[in-house]
């Protein structure tokens, strides 16, 4: 065995994989050791008041997550979303839970208080059962990022395996930074949405290395449609959220740059398709 | 011509500025006696992205609605009285295509987003006026950070996450299940009377002609779109929407993360 690829199994066998972890334990992980203190946590019972009625289960925290600690020292709070539960949907009460806390972290920072915050999005976007409450609290948690991004870095995580489709994928684009790993995937709408809506000659939905290669984090990142593509590697990834506080409020962001984007777009080639590296082509460069 | 062209020449008069895509109207106008720009996101088939031709909000358009709110925000940025922002609604969805998703659209739409928010917490009163369907992605990008959201009673003005085939695909349900579940639970109703039980709208408005509006719905609507100024007043959250009994989950959870903030 060569010290390299020694090297290599050292770092693999000591790294702890984020992507493997629930929601819980995602959001325990990146803020400092001590400090997570779960709000509505799942003995307060506040469940979708929406899914007994369609015979469907609830879930004692609805799926989402919300503390507050501290990030590198800092006060910060953090909304993790659970993958495993409904696919990561946003009802009335996760959205709730996540729009409330970013409202409520722009309150602190009225009041002097300099909190922080991230969003762990593994979502594919509205719950379909709420519909028409998934998508306002979808609005509202768009609202509460803007607010709250004048003040503090508001950063986004997409680690994967959901990804992050529907509303809150707009709500990712808002963020001061958007943070991937190799398994996220980042997009709109969902593949299956779109060969329902579009056919199969636009979109295959069980083509999965064609979808990855225009959605998947390493793709985004390539394209400058995301801040930072880190490993799967929990360590990575909270170096890399104090990485970006430390940078503070990005000078302009990626949600305001419809001139830049304007401008590109303007030169697309739209009579045919495009591939990952056309993609990549038209926005390469100076998109930061 | 549209529901949206039409309900957006009659109400604003002028002409369409220059600068922005076929497919989103942008024209400045008045409102009694307050200064207003009015916008719509219309169908253009010579739309340059195919899949977003009869009106859906796609790359171009969710862009360009944030060049639009960015320019008034910066214009207004000294004024007393900024100018009041009407965001005309009849959009059938996002677009939803290849080059859409390869080119991120997400971040197009965040573009709009980023401009109707930021607009209104710059001071700038902001309405949206469904006059047809205000679906999903669409109605995020365009509408549903306004302050006041008017909808006219109509069977054609809808807003609703999905469409019923790919909901009914997506829960894995039939068109018909999916139905019969909407008839007993608000939020999966697509109508706008069962909207209306969830606190979301300030007002549902009854028109005569929804298509082309008459002198007199000219009249009720601008009188309406005046009262949602004046009710928004200093105000640049979207609070007004929490209270609905169908939508008690929403306040109960913002009631208890503050008791245990």
């Amino acid at each position: 065995m060569t010290d390299v690829s020694a090297n290599t199994v050292a770092r693999l066998l000591e790294s702890r994989s984020f992507v493997e972890l629930g929601a819980r334990q995602r959001a325990r992980a990146l803020l400092d050791e001590g400090s997570f203190r779960e709000l509505l946590d799942p003995f307060d019972r506040v469940t979708s008041p929406w899914l007994p009625k369609q015979g469907i289960v609830t879930q004692a925290d609805d799926g989402v997550v919300v503390a507050k600690g501290t990030i590198d020292g800092q006060p910060a709070v953090i909304a993790a979303i659970e993958g495993a539960f409904q696919g990561g949907s946003m009802g009335e009460v996760g959205g709730a839970k996540i729009a409330g806390l970013l409202e409520l972290a722009a309150e602190d920072n009225r009041n002097g208080i300099p909190t922080r915050a991230v969003l762990l999005l593994e979502t594919g976007g509205v719950r379909l059962q709420e519909a028409n409450l998934g998508l306002a609290a979808i609005a509202e948690i768009q609202a509460a990022i803007v607010e709250l991004r004048d003040y503090q870095p508001v950063i986004g995580v997409v680690a994967g395996s959901v990804g992050c489709f529907g509303g809150m994928s707009i709500a990712a684009g808002l963020c001061s930074y958007l943070v991937v790993t190799r398994e996220a995937r980042v997009g709109l709408n969902g593949p299956q949405v779109i060969e329902q809506e579009a056919g199969l000659d636009e979109y295959d939905s069980r083509d999965r290395p064609f979808i990855w290669s225009l959605t998947g984090g390493e793709q985004r990142y390539a394209s400058g449609l995301v801040d930072a593509y880190v490993a799967d590697d929990t360590d990575a990834i909270r170096a890399q959220l104090h990485e970006l506080f430390a940078l503070g409020k990005p000078l302009q962001p990626r949600s305001r740059r419809h001139a830049w984007y304007l401008q590109r777009l303007a030169d697309v080639d739209t009579r045919t398709q495009l591939d990952a590296a056309a993609v990549r082509a038209i926005y390469r460069g100076d998109a930061q | 011509m549209s529901r949206g062209l039409n309900w957006l020449q009659a109400l604003a008069g002028g002409q369409a500025l220059a600068g922005y895509p076929a497919s989103v109207k942008v024209v400045d106008g008045t409102l009694g006696e307050r200064a207003a720009r009015y916008i719509a996101v219309v169908p253009d088939a010579e739309n340059p992205f195919p899949r977003a031709r009869n009106g859906e909000v796609g790359l171009l358009e969710g862009w360009a609605l944030g060049q639009g709110l960015d320019e008034v925000i910066a214009a207004d940025r000294d004024k007393a009285d900024k100018r009041v922002l009407v965001a005309v609604v009849d959009v059938p969805s996002q677009a939803y295509g290849r080059r859409e998703e390869a080119l991120g659209i997400h971040q197009a739409l965040a573009g709009a987003v980023d401009g109707y928010a930021r607009a209104r917490l710059a001071g700038h009163p902001v309405i949206a006026l469904l006059v047809g369907k205000a679906m999903s992605g669409a109605f995020l990008a365009h509408g549903y950070q306004a302050q006041r959201i008017i909808a006219l009673r109509d069977p054609g003005v809808m807003v609703h996450a999905m469409g019923k085939a790919a909901a009914a695909r997506i829960t894995l349900r039939s068109v018909e299940e999916l139905e019969a579940l909407a008839e007993s639970v608000p939020p999966m109703a697509y109508d706008i009377d069962n909207y209306a039980t969830l606190g979301l709208l300030w007002e549902t408005l009854s028109v005569d002609s929804i298509e082309q509006p008459s002198a007199d719905d000219l009249q009720r609507v601008r009188d309406c779109l005046s009262k949602a100024v004046a009710d928004i007043g200093d105000s640049s959250d979207l609070r007004g929407r929490l209270g609905a009994p169908n939508r008690e989950a929403s306040s109960r959870v913002r009631e208890l993360l503050r008791a245990q903030w």
